[in-house]
């Protein structure tokens, strides 16, 4: 996007030195605010805090897993910080990190708009986020729920005397939130582009975040169904999932799964996003078979719906059934193998430069591999008899999700942390925070695989003592995380008070939020309308970080 | 040490499924240190060198493309075609096979042997013999896990399933629930006691002489259901001589092969497949008969085909 003109004549820098975040302080502006940029920045404090939170309750059950017998904590205590880890995590960080922050701040800029589609509903969003929020704090406080994040029934609705139904109603209005969040995507990709701005030329963040929307769109509102019900039966005593009311538990998992297994890719591919802006602004090289990564985004989008079976090989659900879901999972090999031969090829060539952002992509694309070849493991019906639910299951998924996605938002946050607070972050501290975090995740999870296919379950209290020694591998590895985290988060806001300004594009990256919008940009983002005239990631190998 | 890696193995289960764990961790680490050397090559050989500069290049290669999609797509195929050839052992248990019963409750598993020896949470089994356990669960979901068998499937209230295994070395191992099923989720388990068959008949030898089948018949009658199915000609209930194990036409005219779970279903929610011929005037026994109760008259309903076939 190297020619960018207004549609009248040349383009113009801003006339005003305001941003977005200095043209008004009062906390009103603030808390109703219906810029797009303002809430993604509320919505990075929202999740900032919930996912300290859900990092306390990994510590805590961390530290019973130090010793073999159920000895620091009580078995229930220890049952509601799993749960409470597996609900704040998934419904509170994962699923709106990258889309409600970054997608929030970022796609109406990159494709050239001056705000979503529908801003007083982005506003919504995260009211209703919050609210959600309140109720995930009522149920610590009254007493918390120990159900797993999984809410399995009849143990959920009948069995359970937590706080079940706050905790549900918490993880609805979570959802509720990300429907919000899914349709403004949408809108906006379709209807707001640039003039110039093709389906083609759109950076593969879009295309990211829009199959997000669209799987958000489909898959929420059955989950939001599932938790009404469990709900109704916890109150009522309808029997819908107790065989003991006339119900079916195993119906109960299929209707879960199938929005949470599409849920991962609400988690994922976001980050698949972020990854694909990253790598090729650091080597500065076009990005390597652009066309593939969006149509593996769609596909994976959309097999991600037929595949929930795969959670159930040993359910009781029957063998024919078990085969048609292995089989349409085996497919999601394919364009997943697809993204990271692509990234990969895309340092082919180019100059690399190895900044924060591209350590954290590149340990990404380390992790995530990892995380998608076990998956193999478990999408083989024979094998998965062994290995489901036991902490192997535990290690692939966090190889994902925190190896894939949360590494996948930090990359992101220092990427675009100048653009979005103006200023920069210490260089060497990013790298350091990052290698602690990489050093720390693998010495957390690695351990699990293997004590996974030695037979531990997952949700134990007490295990065996022949596996202490792997557990307390674990939770050393744990705290180094946990301290990684930290030392990340506290090195970023100590950069928004003292770090230096940022220059309008310290990266020499392409993009309109680089190559138009101030950093931080303008509250309008565009002081005129931008017409693209070329396809993303036009890099030469020339451009220079202007850094200093 | 190398217990700290490698599981214990012991069943033949085990020595099937193994291999292909072993396999797939060997090429994942391959494909690992794959990819991940070649981005450090990459990055190495690639970076970004002051005052040089390497013009942007090609976007795609085709050919490339389709290497990376065809290739995983083929593999996933094999990963599922061999994964799905085991679960078949796994899933189907030969003839013969030593049949025990187990019902879960939050948080104990109480097993009934043959001939009615019971016990709570540990499981004695013989050698060498294959054994197929039937499971339910009386409240929650639980899961029963077998870590040296490498067998284990969900205990589903209102249903029953089965797993089935054959040890190949006495000995002790670990028994889980793998299922979380609320505060004692991770102390409802015990220990498996693999023994030589004679061993095995000397304890059974320990326990009562009411063997499931025989408590079955006493509820039989007891209950009642002898009045609607006493056999005759004209009563009210279809004759259960032989049922076990034959093709059912019901009322629908669909056909099922009377298995465990039909026979139960039967019993606790007769009106959901009614026979063909017959009205749905059979009772629920769902709120009558306890987890244990149903599994002693399915055994009793299954001996009497045997009696059948054997006359
Ligand atoms: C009031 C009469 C009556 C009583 C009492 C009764 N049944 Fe039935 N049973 C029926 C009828 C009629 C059918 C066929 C219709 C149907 O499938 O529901 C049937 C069907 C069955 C079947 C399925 C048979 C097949 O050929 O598929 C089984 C098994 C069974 N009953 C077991 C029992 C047991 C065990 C009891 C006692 C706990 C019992 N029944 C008590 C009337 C009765
Ligand atoms: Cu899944
Ligand atoms: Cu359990």
């Amino acid at each position: 996007m190297a020619v960018i003109a207004d549609r009248e004549g040349a383009y113009a820098p801003p006339v005003r030195e305001e941003n977005y975040l200095t043209w008004d302080h009062s906390i009103k502006s603030w808390l109703f605010t219906q810029d797009h940029k303002r809430i993604a920045i509320l919505y990075l404090i929202s999740i900032t805090v919930f996912f300290l939170l859900g990092g306390i309750f990994a510590m805590l059950f961390r530290i019973e897993l130090l010793t073999p017998a159920g000895d620091v904590f009580e078995a229930d205590r220890y049952n509601k910080f799993f749960t409470l880890h597996g609900v704040i995590m998934i419904f509170f960080f994962l699923i709106p990190s990258v889309p409600a922050t970054l997608g929030n701040f970022l796609v109406p800029i990159m494709v050239g708009a001056r705000d979503l589609a529908f801003p007083k509903i982005n506003l919504a969003s995260w009211w209703v986020f919050n609210v959600a929020g309140v109720f995930a704090l009522l149920v610590l406080v009254t007493g918390g729920v120990d159900t797993g994040w999984t809410f399995y029934s009849p143990l959920s609705t009948s069995y359970a005397n937590t706080s079940v139904f706050l905790a549900v109603t918490a993880a609805f209005a979570a959802g509720f939130s990300s429907i919000l969040t899914g349709i403004n995507f949408i809108v906006t990709v379709h209807k707001m582009r640039a003039p110039g701005l093709t389906w083609f030329r759109l950076p593969l963040f879009i295309w990211a975040n829009y199959a997000t929307g669209v799987v958000i769109m489909l898959g929420t509102p059955v989950v939001a169904i599932t938790l009404f019900l469990i709900a109704v039966e916890r109150l009522w005593g309808v029997g819908i999932f107790d065989p003991a009311l006339g119900g079916d538990s195993v119906l109960f998992q299929h209707m879960f799964w199938f929005y949470s297994h599409p849920a991962v890719y609400i988690m994922i591919l976001p980050g698949f996003g972020v990854i694909s802006e990253i790598i090729p602004c650091f080597s500065r090289n076009r990005i390597f078979g652009y066309p593939f990564i969006a149509f593996s985004t769609l596909s994976i989008a959309i097999l991600g719906f037929f595949v929930w079976g795969h959670h159930m090989f040993v359910s009781g659900q029957s063998f024919y059934t078990g085969m048609v879901f292995s089989f349409l999972t085996m497919f999601i090999a394919a364009p997943t193998a697809v993204k990271i031969m692509n990234w990969t090829f895309t340092l082919h060539g180019g100059n690399v430069i190895m900044t924060t952002p591209m350590l954290y992509a590149i340990g990404f694309i380390g992790l995530f591999t990892i995380g998608g070849v076990t998956g193999l493991f478990l999408a083989a019906m024979g094998l998965d008899v062994p290995l489901h639910d036991t902490y192997f299951v535990v290690a692939h998924f966090h190889f994902t999700m925190v190896g894939g996605m949360a590494m996948a938002f930090f990359a992101g946050i220092h990427f675009w942390w100048p653009k979005m607070i103006g200023k920069m972050y210490p260089e060497f501290m990013g790298k350091f925070a990052c290698i602690i975090i990489f050093t720390g995740f693998n010495l957390t999870f690695m351990p699990q695989f293997i004590v996974g296919w030695l037979g531990m379950p997952r949700r134990y209290h007490a295990y065996p003592e022949e596996w202490q020694v792997l557990n307390v591998m674990s939770t050393a590895g744990a705290s180094i995380l946990g301290f990684g985290f930290l030392a990340c988060i506290a090195c970023l806001i100590w950069s928004a008070f003292w770090g230096k300004p940022a220059k309008q594009n310290p990266w020499g990256a392409k993009g309109l939020e680089w190559e138009v919008c101030t950093s931080p940009p303008h509250p309008h983002n565009f002081t005129s309308i931008p017409v693209v005239t070329e396809e993303a990631y036009s890099y030469t190998g020339e451009e220079v970080l202007d850094i200093d | 040490m190398l217990k700290y890696i490698f599981p214990e193995q012991a069943s033949t289960f085990a020595t099937r499924v193994d291999p292909m764990y072993y396999f797939l961790v060997i090429f994942s680490a391959l494909v690992c240190v794959g990819i991940g050397g070649l981005i450090i090559y990459f990055a190495v050989r690639y970076r970004k060198i002051e005052g040089e500069n390497r013009p942007s290049k090609a976007l795609h290669s085709i050919a490339l493309e389709l290497t990376w999609t065809v290739i995983p797509g083929i593999g996933g195929i094999a990963i599922f075609a061999w994964g799905a050839l085991l679960y078949n052992d796994f899933a189907n248990a030969p003839e013969g096979a030593l049949e025990i019963d187990v019902v879960g409750k939050q948080w104990m598993w109480k097993v009934q042997h043959a001939n009615g020896m019971r016990e709570v949470n540990d499981l004695h089994v013989p050698v060498g013999r294959p054994v197929k356990i039937t499971m339910t669960s009386q409240d929650v979901l639980h899961d029963y896990y077998i870590p040296a068998f490498r067998v284990k499937h969900d205990v589903v209230p209102g249903k029953f399933t089965s797993i089935w295994f054959e040890a190949t070395k006495t000995g002790e191992y670990h028994l889980f629930c793998a299922e979380y099923c609320g505060t004692e989720h991770s102390l409802m388990g015990g220990t498996v006691y693999v023994m030589e068959p004679e061993d095995y008949a000397q304890w059974l030898e320990g326990g009562p002489k009411t063997s499931p089948q025989e408590s079955g018949q006493f509820l039989f009658e007891q209950r009642g259901c002898v009045t609607c199915h006493s056999g005759a000609s004209g009563a009210r209930g279809p004759n259960l001589m032989g049922v076990y194990g034959s093709t059912v036409t019901l009322g629908s005219g669909d056909e099922v092969v009377a298995d465990e779970e039909y026979l139960r279903e039967s019993i606790m929610q007769p009106a959901l497949r009614v026979v063909d011929g017959f009205s749905p005037l059979m009772p629920s026994f769902s709120n009558q008969l306890t987890e244990e109760d149903v599994m002693d008259l399915v055994a009793y309903i299954k001996s009497l085909s045997a009696e059948e076939g054997a006359e």
